[in-house]
């Protein structure tokens, strides 16, 4: 399965993250089991799967808030452990949660930095993270109208992109976006497409969650299907039908979601 | 203008240039809730008028120099609640901490003659474990600061009844270091004029300095006339208040001192990186941690700070009575304290609010306090007034915060 994606992509691009056999248990349940991913740099992965797939599990391994149960993580090549949030950062790993994790009452500027602020002389340098924030929020092209108004002035879009944009200021090389459209509308979910597309401009591995097949498919270059746990598909976006993806997270062609697509082809034709 | 600036590209955003786009900006943003310190400010004056028509004296040089030099050390407390406040966080000890510090002064300088810089660390040191142990309950049980704090309130009178033993009040001597400085000392009216101008100096270098540093990153920036203008305005109102307080004994000692300690936090709060971090925890503590600020250190620095405020004030307020007792920091000590940051317009909520706010809110309590003394009326008035006050400044938190979040700036 992995060696799919290993042969057929281009020899210059750089692996940077690799899992094997990473497994996990909350108790009783087995929420990893012999999971694998790779991660190239410029590349956008989606990790898709049903409810209660595993997805967050794994991106929380990465992220250092759980670690694993058995398997390896080689980052570059070299195998490392992610204790902790910190040392996932340390690393290069960026992630954006769900839920945004700003801070309304501060402007984006404070937002941005928060936890890595610029000092001159002891003190914030305002003017150079400010000068700096526009210089980022330019490459992603981003919307945002003022960086000195609190984030809670901010439309839900401009919010993730102020979220995702702050992922960056580490210079991460691998960012971890967990179902970063799911609250959004039709333009401010194309908004942030524009931005994962940014992301992998700048040599960036992104990996993406989401359950929405259509958004994985206009951005992503590579879909892992995880299910019940399990790697259970790594398909090449330009060689998958949507068809074929919504097998893969069910588990059979013949399922409720492909019957339902099949009758209405049929009442059509 | 020849190029526009780096934060004014977006065409979203309402460019109101020079004088008047400045005024228009400060009338949004009070519409939009952002109110400050202008509610307070308004409620100062329609106060101080009264009280001026009731009693012409209120706003005699005497009067306001009396009422200056009693806000020293309740303000200087009020200073550590601003803090706890911006966490989103209570302190309801500082009275008792106050007290203590007063009684560890009083016993230790008096009754066992120790040497006065040690007993003044001694009394500081007992603020700053009690803030420890404040900062680790918090942090390392999660128990809400209320109902800590609300233990260390009864803990500590407890610890300050036995510091204080079988004596009910002592008595500091006049002629010592603390009772000259806490009631005898005040600024030579040249170093008060002094003071005014480095501040206005500073004050109007920082504004050039960052100015220029803008304008060279591409940013906008304030247009030389409105800091000229700011600066003059500083001058004005400080160099009034100054001569006007000198008209008679002048800047006490201590007001001087509160008013140092009030900048400094101000420094601290918005232009560190600890100060940044408080706001963060205050605005919303997970994606504090998340951003790895250390939200632990934060707390447990801020109750540290409260509580070192508390101690001092404490010395300062048996400096200025000569004396402590059982009964030094009860009362209305802890309330005026808490009443004070709220008034003086720190959000209950949560990181929002100001060094300053300590002032302004200090300023307004012993105002009513003075003028309602001025008028010969009996304390169960002034308690009345002051809670209707502090009841008026909690709605105006949440009337603000309301509009805020209706204007997109919660
Ligand atoms: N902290 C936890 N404690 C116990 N069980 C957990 C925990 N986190 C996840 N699980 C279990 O692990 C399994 C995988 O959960 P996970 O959150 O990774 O699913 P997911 O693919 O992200 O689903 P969704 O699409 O609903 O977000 C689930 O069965 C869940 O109940
Ligand atoms: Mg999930």
């Amino acid at each position: 399965m992995t060696n799919l994606s290993s042969t057929t992509r281009s020899r210059t691009a750089e692996q940077l993250l690799s899992l094997r056999g990473i497994t996990k248990r909350f108790g009783a349940v087995r929420a990893l089991s012999g999971v694998d991913l790779d991660v190239y740099a410029g590349e956008v992965v989606a990790i898709v799967g049903d409810n209660g797939a595993g997805k967050s599990t794994l991106v929380k391994i990465l992220a250092g808030v759980h670690p694993q149960d058995g398997g390896t993580i080689s980052f570059g090549g070299v195998p490392t452990h992610i204790p902790s949030p910190t040392d996932s950062r340390d690393l290069g790993i960026a992630t954006v949660y769900q839920d945004l994790s700003l801070c309304d009452n501060l402007d984006v500027v404070s937002n941005l930095w928060l936890g890595r602020e610029l000092r001159k002389n002891g003190a914030l340098d305002e003017v150079e993270m400010e000068q700096r924030s526009w210089t980022l929020l330019r490459e992603l092209s981003a919307r945002i109208p003022s960086v000195r108004i609190p984030v809670a002035a901010l439309s839900g879009g401009q919010r993730q992109t102020v979220a995702i944009a702050r992922s960056l200021i580490g210079e991460p090389s691998v960012v971890i976006l967990d179902e970063p459209t799911a609250a959004l509308g039709v333009a401010q979910t194309a908004e942030v497409l524009n931005l994962i597309e940014r992301l992998r401009e700048r040599g960036l591995g992104v990996i993406l969650i989401s359950h929405n097949i259509a958004d994985v498919q206009a951005v992503a270059d590579r879909i892992i299907v995880l299910r019940l746990g399990r790697n259970n598909g790594d398909f090449r976006v330009a060689d998958v039908t949507s068809e074929m993806i919504i097998a893969a997270i069910t588990g059979a062609s013949d399922n409720s979601v492909s019957r339902r697509a099949a009758l209405q082809e049929e009442n059509e034709s | 203008m020849t190029e526009t600036k780096l934060d004014q590209q977006d065409e979203r955003v309402v460019r109101n240039p020079g004088f008047r786009g400045a005024v228009r900006d400060f009338v949004l943003r009070v519409r939009g809730g952002d109110l400050g310190s202008l509610p307070v400010i308004l409620g100062l004056v329609v106060i101080w008028t009264v009280f001026q028509i009731l009693n012409p004296t209120f706003l005699s040089s005497s009067n306001l120099v009396n009422l200056t030099t009693q806000s020293a050390a309740v303000g200087t407390i009020a200073i550590g609640i601003v803090l706890v406040l911006l966490l989103g966080e209570i302190d309801l000890s500082v009275g008792s901490v106050s007290g203590l510090s007063s009684a560890i002064l009083a016993v230790g300088f008096v009754q066992l003659g120790i040497p006065l810089p040690l007993v003044l660390l001694a009394s500081l040191v007992a603020g700053v474990l009690a803030g420890l142990a404040f900062g680790f309950l918090r942090t390392l049980f999660g128990v809400p600061s209320f109902v800590i704090t609300l233990g260390g309130l009864l803990g500590i009178l407890g610890l300050q009844l036995f510091v204080l033993g079988k004596t009910k009040s002592i008595n500091i001597p006049f002629d010592s270091g603390v009772v000259q400085f806490g009631q005898q000392w005040f600024l030579p009216a040249w170093s008060s004029y002094l003071l005014v101008a480095i501040a206005v100096l500073v004050f109007a270098w920082n504004s050039l300095a960052l100015s220029r540093r803008r304008e060279s990153a591409g940013l906008s920036s304030l247009p030389l006339s409105i800091i000229v203008l700011r600066s003059a305005g500083l001058l004005v109102f400080l160099g009034l208040a100054a001569w006007y307080l000198n008209l008679s004994r002048g800047v006490g000692a201590p007001f001087a001192l509160f008013l140092v300690l009030v900048v400094i936090m101000h420094f601290f709060l918005t232009r560190t990186r600890w100060g940044r971090s408080v706001f963060a925890v205050g605005g919303n503590v997970e994606a504090a941690r998340r951003a790895g600020i250390r939200v632990n250190r934060v707390y447990i620095s801020v109750f540290v700070l409260c509580s070192l405020f508390a101690a001092l004030g404490g010395l300062m307020a048996a400096a200025r009575a000569a004396s402590a007792n059982s009964s030094s920091g009860g009362g209305d000590t802890n309330l005026n304290a808490i009443a004070a940051a709220v008034i003086g317009g720190t959000s209950l909520f949560g990181g929002r609010g100001s060094a300053f706010s300590a002032v302004l809110g200090i300023v307004v309590i012993m105002s009513i306090n003075s003028g309602l003394a001025l008028l010969f009326l009996e304390s169960y008035v002034q308690y009345i007034v002051t809670g209707a006050v502090l009841l008026l400044a909690v709605v105006i938190d949440s009337l603000s915060r309301r509009s805020r979040a209706a204007a997109g700036r919660a």
